[in-house]
């Protein structure tokens, strides 16, 4: 059973989605131990003793994750059926690179097909996203 | 590497345009409320439901384009465990009360309209034809006992060329028809053709293809049926109601007996305009297995039997005097219509009925046959019909300005229609617009001056940059009813809302109409607080329903907004007429002396006032004049008196790699004028997706089939070039305001706008990039391999 039937189809959480048969659309995309993977290219079993992070583990409890506020904030979504994908991979674009290119950020994002909004406002939600991560990061610093 | 992405122009347009708002809310890019739900995973899609005991279908489809069919042995498939039914076309007619809906308006003189079943049974006539469905308690178990279902197949010769399918005498798409004509009409212009082109300095002549393209919607087509006393449907589709309508009648029942629900969608494009055949084939499943059946499409069956886009062939012959002055154009259309007539409709002679753009012509002359092949039938897909005139008209303009040694933009201005209303070749009258403001606009904002002398300046060093422009004036707010529906046995294309105060003074809206993407739960909300002076936050949009929804035909042609969004306003108008006779009794005054604005009813005499609240709470209670129910609702069904007639132009700025035959879209500016603008975030979120939409056509789309024998080629994202956040174009988005005269809102409609002079903005573009190596027009799409024989072929050999 591959990943995403589990997650949808077994435990009932139905905020990732799939898109295709292929593994492009990226909009089955979570986070398996952190990094973002395509649930539809790995098996269930493949992940047992590992922790899988969805949608909606994204956010803590009211608050937002950066990355979801900065989609609603740039109108990056229309039908958001891509959307959780497009999250989650963005997401985990910033752990990985915190101060992203737009080539980088066209790199990383290559995996996930949004056919409504253009990626105009997806490219500027996720730059909004890095900046406003930026910034808190150099409060914190401040802070100390 | 930064791309510049360009910032809003939207919001300064309305406030440029000094439209006075009907309340805060009316042109202000307020923040989607439907947001909250989508990026935390919450988003219902038709798959996201269950209910307890839900069972599984798949469906078995035919491989070949077309074929007999000698045989279904679904006895091994029977046998599997889990598996709770296998049911062959045979099976499935038993069950049926009515074939699936041939929408007759615009498609006059009709030949031959292939009687349609949900599921084949001697004949598959297209590759993904449904053969037969299994039924299993588990998404796998249905699909292991699909793949031991053994169809005998007998191959029957594929009608798939349309040149050659309208020959006498060639094969036929469906064994028992004579031919494959669906319609053979004519449009005849007034006056002599022939002496118009005898007397021209100019004429040209060009075939023009558009080829077959999927919408793709990210979510595929699902289906859950729960058949028991009543019948329930959980349908990803644009339009529940309709659906609805022709599923009731198919399984014979009432329509009253069967709830079509259409919760999130995501994403449509005209691809989810219906019924489909599995809107029958589940619910028929779920009635034989007694158990709910859920079938959900694998995006492969989405490319295959989800309905395509375009696939219209035009053959024009165009004249002009010395001065650029258009004198007439004659048109022959084929379309390719697939092998059943699907939900098409008007759109494929809407293409020609717009065939004329946004200029004067003396004379038009048309033809359109409509061709019958064994492909998926071709449907609606954003713009349908628009795109397609408007890549015609424009190739043409820049194929007489060409000969006429003129620059394309000046041909474009000599000719512009400048009066309005105006009433065109066909009869339509478009209500009102700026074409030349829109131009110009474009124009500076792309600096047109400035990129020829750049354009020059590169060409003398081997680089190849071209600019294409795009004029358009398109059809939307489908549609008046006099205009739309073909005779009385059909119904008119109005829209419906109920607007529901309820005592607490919060505010339910109900529309027939649904969003996928376009944000109504917002916008529908904002014409209704400010048409009642209320709260944003307290009006909530319910879509989609059809148990409480009032009849609706949906979302698709740009409508929502000019009819649906007028039903909206029309409902809230009701209610205040309501509040205000309880307000003037509450107010012991007469109807006459009690304004409305903001939400406050006031006595003109006294200046006493009552809130929309209070006047809501008090419509509820005892003590209300004589002749007035309680309660505060209302319903409104608008019918409006003509199509709206939004029009632009966007400029595509290109370099074509004449090594590679890449080509690289360098800047884009979309100038489009869709009257008033309701939310500015909205709109351009629509252009900046239509345009890319029509931008892959140009460039990337296409479904293929072998010449040889009809097959189809490719099938899945693998091959099917839907664009990546890579071939993004970093749309300019500018506006002009002109307010139609239809409707009391002066909105267009924006939804396909984008699309719709996008893919000739870029052909043009290369066209004029090319233009020195003698390319004169070139097919979509411009692939780097089509473009790099059209560069090569005609050159010498030592040159390459």
């Amino acid at each position: 059973m591959l990943l995403v039937h589990f997650l949808r189809d077994q435990l009932g959480m139905t905020g990732t989605h799939i898109g295709c048969d292929t593994s492009q659309c990226g909009a089955c995309t979570v986070w398996l131990d952190g990094d973002a993977v395509k649930s539809c290219t790995i098996f269930a079993v493949q992940a047992d003793g590992h922790k899988v992070t969805t949608i909606e583990g994204l956010s803590t409890g009211q608050k937002l994750h950066p990355m979801q506020q900065a989609f609603h904030d740039e109108h990056a979504l229309q039908c958001g059926y891509c959307t959780p994908g497009f999250i989650m991979s963005a997401a985990s674009l910033l752990k990985r690179i915190p101060h992203p290119t737009d080539e980088d950020l066209l790199h990383g994002l290559e995996g996930n097909i949004c056919r409504c909004t253009g990626y105009v406002n997806i490219l500027k939600a996720v730059r909004r996203a890095a900046e406003i991560a930026s910034n808190e990061t150099r409060d914190d610093e401040a802070e100390k | 590497m930064t791309i510049r992405l360009a910032t809003s122009e939207t919001q300064e347009a309305v406030r440029e345009a000094g439209r006075a708002s009907q309340g805060p809310y009316s042109g202000q890019s307020v923040p989607r409320v439907e947001d909250s739900r989508l990026i935390r995973g919450q988003g219902q899609y038709v798959d996201d439901f269950t209910t307890s005991n839900v069972a599984y279908a798949e469906i078995v489809r035919s491989p070949l384009p077309h074929a007999r069919i000698r045989g279904v042995d679904t006895s091994a498939a029977a046998a599997l465990p889990g598996v709770l039914g296998v049911f062959t076309g045979h099976d499935i007619v038993i069950e049926l009360h009515a074939l699936l809906p041939v929408i007759a308006a615009g498609v006059p003189n009709r030949r031959q309209t292939p009687p349609q079943y949900p599921i084949a049974i001697d004949e598959a006539v297209y590759e993904g034809e449904p053969v037969a469905v299994v039924v299993a308690d588990t998404r796998y178990g249905a699909a292991d006992a699909a793949e031991l279902v053994a169809v005998d197949y007998e191959p029957l010769p594929a009608v798939h060329d349309l040149d050659a399918a309208i020959v006498e005498g060639s094969g036929v798409t469906h064994a028992d028809a004579a031919d494959n004509i669906g319609w053979d009409v004519a449009l005849p212009g007034e006056g002599d053709v022939d002496a118009a082109f005898a007397g021209a300095a100019v004429t040209v002549t060009q075939r023009i293809v558009q080829q077959r393209v999927c919408a793709a919607s990210i979510e595929c087509r699902s289906v859950l049926a729960d058949y028991r006393d009543r019948l329930t449907v959980w349908n990803s589709s644009q339009m529940p109601h309709f659906n609805r309508m022709y599923v009731a009648e198919g399984l014979g029942l009432p329509e009253s007996k069967v709830r079509f629900i259409s919760p999130d969608v995501g994403g449509a494009f005209g691809s989810k305009m219906g019924p489909y055949a599995e809107d029958y084939l589940i619910p028929i499943a779920s009635k034989l297995v007694g158990r709910p059946v859920k079938w959900t499409e694998t995006r492969s069956e989405n490319l295959s039997s989800t309905s395509h886009g375009r696939g219209q062939v035009f053959d024009i012959e165009a004249a002009a005097a010395a001065d650029g002055t258009l004198l007439a154009m004659k048109i022959k259309q084929l379309v390719d219509i697939g092998a059943y007539f699907g939900r098409t409709g008007a759109n494929p002679i809407v293409s020609v009925q717009l065939s004329g753009g946004c200029y004067r012509w003396p004379i038009i002359e048309a033809r359109s046959i409509g061709v019958l092949t064994n492909k998926m039938w071709t449907g609606p897909y954003r713009g349908a019909g628009r795109p397609e005139a408007t890549h015609l008209v424009e190739r043409v303009m820049d194929l007489l300005a060409h000969e006429l040694h003129m620059d394309p933009v000046e041909i474009r201005r000599r000719n512009f229609i400048t009066r309005f209303p105006h009433v065109n070749n066909f009869g339509f009258t478009y209500d009102s617009g700026g074409y030349h403001g829109a131009l110009d606009r474009a124009l500076d904002a792309i600096d047109y001056t400035g990129f020829r002398q750049r354009q020059a300046d590169l060409r003398a060093r081997g680089r190849f940059l071209g600019i294409g422009v795009g004029c358009y004036v398109e059809i939307s707010g489908f549609g008046p009813s006099w205009q739309t529906a073909a005779d009385d046995h059909e119904i008119g294309l109005t829209e419906s809302a109920v607007v529901r105060m309820h005592p607490s003074g919060a505010v339910s809206v109900f529309a027939g109409t649904h969003s996928h993407g376009q944000g109504h739960a917002t916008s529908f909300a904002q014409i209704a607080a400010d048409a009642l002076g209320v709260a944003l936050a307290d009006v909530d949009v319910v879509e989609g329903d059809t148990s409480n929804t009032p009849f609706g035909h949906g979302t698709y042609g740009s409508r929502s907004t000019p009819v649906g969004g007028m039903a909206v306003y029309t409902a809230c108008q009701r209610i205040i007429e309501k509040g205000t006779a309880i307000a003037a009794h509450l107010l012991h005054t007469s109807i006459d002396d009690v304004s409305f604005k903001g939400g406050i009813f006031t006595d003109a005499a006294t200046g006493e006032r009552r809130s929309i609240k209070d006047v809501t709470l008090a419509s509820y209670n005892r003590g209300l004049p004589d002749g007035i129910e309680q309660g505060m609702e209302a319903t409104a069904f608008f019918d409006p008196p003509n199509f709206t007639w939004p029009f632009g132009t966007h400029i595509c700025e290109v370099e074509v790699d004449t090594h590679t035959g890449v080509t690289k879209i360098l800047r884009y500016v979309a100038v489009d004028d869709c009257g008033n603008i309701i939310n500015p975030m909205l709109v351009e979120g629509q252009i900046h997706g239509g345009v890319l939409q029509g931008v892959a056509q140009a460039l990337l789309e296409e479904v293929q089939y072998s010449e040889e024998d009809g097959q189809r080629l490719g099938g899945t994202f693998l091959d099917y070039l839907v664009p990546t956040i890579n071939e993004m174009v970093p749309t300019e988005v500018y506006h002009t305001v002109t307010p139609t005269p239809t409707n009391s809102l002066g909105v267009k409609g924006v939804g396909e706008a984008g699309t719709i002079a996008s893919s000739v903005a870029v052909i043009n573009a290369i066209c004029d990039a090319l233009e020195p190596l003698g390319v004169r027009h070139v097919e979509m799409p411009a692939s780097p391999q089509r473009l790099w024989h059209l560069i090569h072929d005609g050159m010498p050999a030592a040159l390459r």
